[in-house]
């Protein structure tokens, strides 16, 4: 079976970088802060955010760790010069240090969440500092299957990329000429030496989007999935992520007690007003 | 017989009927100076489309002194208006409806017959189901108003056709899905192919207001069209993007077209009823 996920990228183009404008402005907002890795993720919002708003009102904020690869901060670079936009360079080590050095045992997992949760701070205090709006960075598959950290590189005022698979990103990041080392490296969270996301996940994710794409998108059964061909354990092992992940894509529960629940019956767009 | 027909594909404010009010007569201005008969806005174009619980906040009434009503109600004098709002009737139930407005007289409200509530939709929960669908007559003809779901289903088109609805004037806020590698994203793709085939198979006049601008992640896609008796496009407007699109319809091609291709005059309406009460009949059984 053919599995095509290809998209128009120039209709995609246009709807996202409307979203941002539409997101930003409607609040009274004219600028975008994003932390920027130097892979291909925050590069595409980024590049959207440029379009939408002029690279003057885009501040990239690169936020490395002192074992954050070179890499990630030159290819950075490469970016913040293409699209002309604003940088700042606010190194997290100590900053997280000082609770890392806390528990000498403490599991890589555990210094990636801090670090993840460091930087949506420094983002977010700068947005305060630039009167600018958080833009998110997460895509759909790994939103879907909790590949971040919750309250760290998930949080956001909003997301323009968060309905395309990792491999549509791709291909809208080629359209929009993000520049080419940023698109064929291997992803990594780059939260310690030598991660890349697909050893981590234990498949690629030309595979998985291909899985979540008929799971999700075309809402077939896991026996749909095995009988189109694919292997029962990633079918599961998949499905299994999703299950487990969904907490991390709510607001939490709110224990109801009252007519007027926040959450349940309290019903209100975002963008109410505006 | 002509009709200069507009169709406003705007964005509206979540919410603010005075704002929404405001654009709307500006519009108004507008499509007048261009010798418009007849502008039509999209669906709930006075309210924004997600209300959820600011329904009954929004709901209003189309009546002379209604403050929301009476500025339109004076501007049909000029032009006649369709306008999409929230009705809420005596008994306090609120219906998405559309009004057509003509020389200074409501002349007809529809209430939206089909609630979509299901994947991203979720009007049944704050909405009352309307139960009429009706043509009315109009200085242009005999006309007939849908709202968006209304239109997904065969039925109430058909029901417009047979009550002699020559134009049918559809209005929606349809969000963007369905992307793909195609120039156009599904769900425009499907509205034009069934009013497109309206058109064709009822050889009546098709026109079709959808909004534009985002509501939180949801992107309206405009792209207002106009379709002829023979199905043919006459008017195309931009997706995304808000316009005022304008069609000039020849009423005359009604009566060209039903002479070439008689589907009307051979509608076969007592075998429709006779089979219907024969299939739900049977259904009723279980």
């Amino acid at each position: 079976m053919q599995i095509d996920l290809t998209i128009n990228t120039d209709v995609a183009h246009t709807i996202l970088t409307g979203f941002i404008r539409s997101e930003i402005r409607r609040v009274g907002f004219t600028r975008a802060v994003i932390g920027l890795s130097g892979g291909i993720d925050s590069a595409l919002s980024c590049a959207l955010a440029a379009e939408a708003l002029g690279p003057e009102n885009v501040f990239a904020v690169r936020l490395p760790y002192k074992s954050s690869s070179p890499d990630s901060l030159e290819h950075a670079q490469l970016l913040i010069d293409q699209l002309g936009i604003h940088s700042e360079t606010i190194e997290i080590t100590n900053m997280v240090e000082s609770l890392m050095v806390r528990d000498p045992q403490m599991s890589k997992q555990r210094k990636g969440n801090i670090m993840a949760r460091q930087r949506m701070v420094v983002l977010y205090d700068q947005s305060e500092v630039l009167k600018g709006l958080v833009v998110g960075t997460s895509n759909k598959t790994e939103i879907l299957l909790g590949y971040s950290t919750l309250w760290g590189d998930m949080a956001s005022a909003f997301n323009p990329i968060g309905d395309l698979y990792k491999t549509q990103v791709r291909q809208l990041s080629r359209a929009m000429n993000i520049p080419a080392p940023i698109i064929d490296k291997a992803p990594s969270a780059d939260l310690w030496k030598d991660q890349t996301d697909e050893d981590e996940l234990g498949f690629t994710y030309e595979e998985v989007d291909k899985l979540l794409y008929l799971l999700v998108d075309q809402r077939y059964s896991l026996q749909d999935c095995i009988e189109e061909g694919f292997d029962a354990e990633f079918v599961n092992t998949v499905m299994g992520r999703i299950r487990r992940s969904q907490f991390k894509r709510l607001q939490p529960p709110i224990a109801k007690l009252s007519n007027r629940t926040v959450g349940y019956d309290f019903l209100y767009l975002r963008d109410w007003g505006t | 017989m002509r009709l200069q027909l507009a169709l406003a594909q705007i964005v509206t404010k979540l919410g603010d009927v005075q704002a929404n009010l405001d654009k709307h007569i500006g519009l108004i201005a507008d499509a007048k100076k261009q010798k418009a008969d007849l502008l039509v806005f999209t669906e709930l174009s006075l309210t924004g489309y997600v209300l959820q619980d600011l329904v009954a906040s929004v709901a209003c009434r189309p009546t002379e002194d209604h403050p929301i009503f009476k500025p339109l109600l004076k501007a049909s004098h000029d032009l006649d208006l369709v306008v999409g709002f929230v009705d809420e009737d005596s008994r306090h139930r609120f219906y998405i409806a559309s009004a057509y407005l003509s020389g200074g007289r409501v002349l007809h409200v529809h209430h939206k017959v089909y609630l979509p509530t299901y994947g991203l939709f979720d009007e049944g929960r704050f909405f009352a189901w309307g139960d009429t669908v009706q043509s009315f007559d109009t200085r242009f003809g005999r006309v007939g108003l849908l709202i968006c779901e209304d239109f997904w289903h065969a039925s109430p088109p058909y029901l417009l056709w047979l009550d002699g609805a020559d134009i049918m004037l559809f209005s929606s806020a349809s969000p963007g899905r369905g992307l793909n590698d195609n120039e156009k994203l599904e769900s425009a793709r499907w509205v034009e192919r069934v009013t497109k085939a309206y058109a064709s198979m009822f050889t009546s006049f098709v026109a079709h207001a959808n909004r534009v601008g985002f509501e939180d992640g949801l992107l309206f896609w405009g792209g207002a069209t106009v379709f002829d008796p023979n199905g043919e496009e006459i008017a195309h407007g931009p997706y995304f993007e808000e316009a005022l699109v304008f069609a000039d319809l020849d009423l005359n091609q009604l009566r060209r077209t039903r002479a070439r291709l008689p589907l009307l005059r051979d509608e076969r309406t007592n075998l429709v009823q006779s089979e219907l009460a024969r299939i739900l009949a049977r259904s009723n059984k279980g």
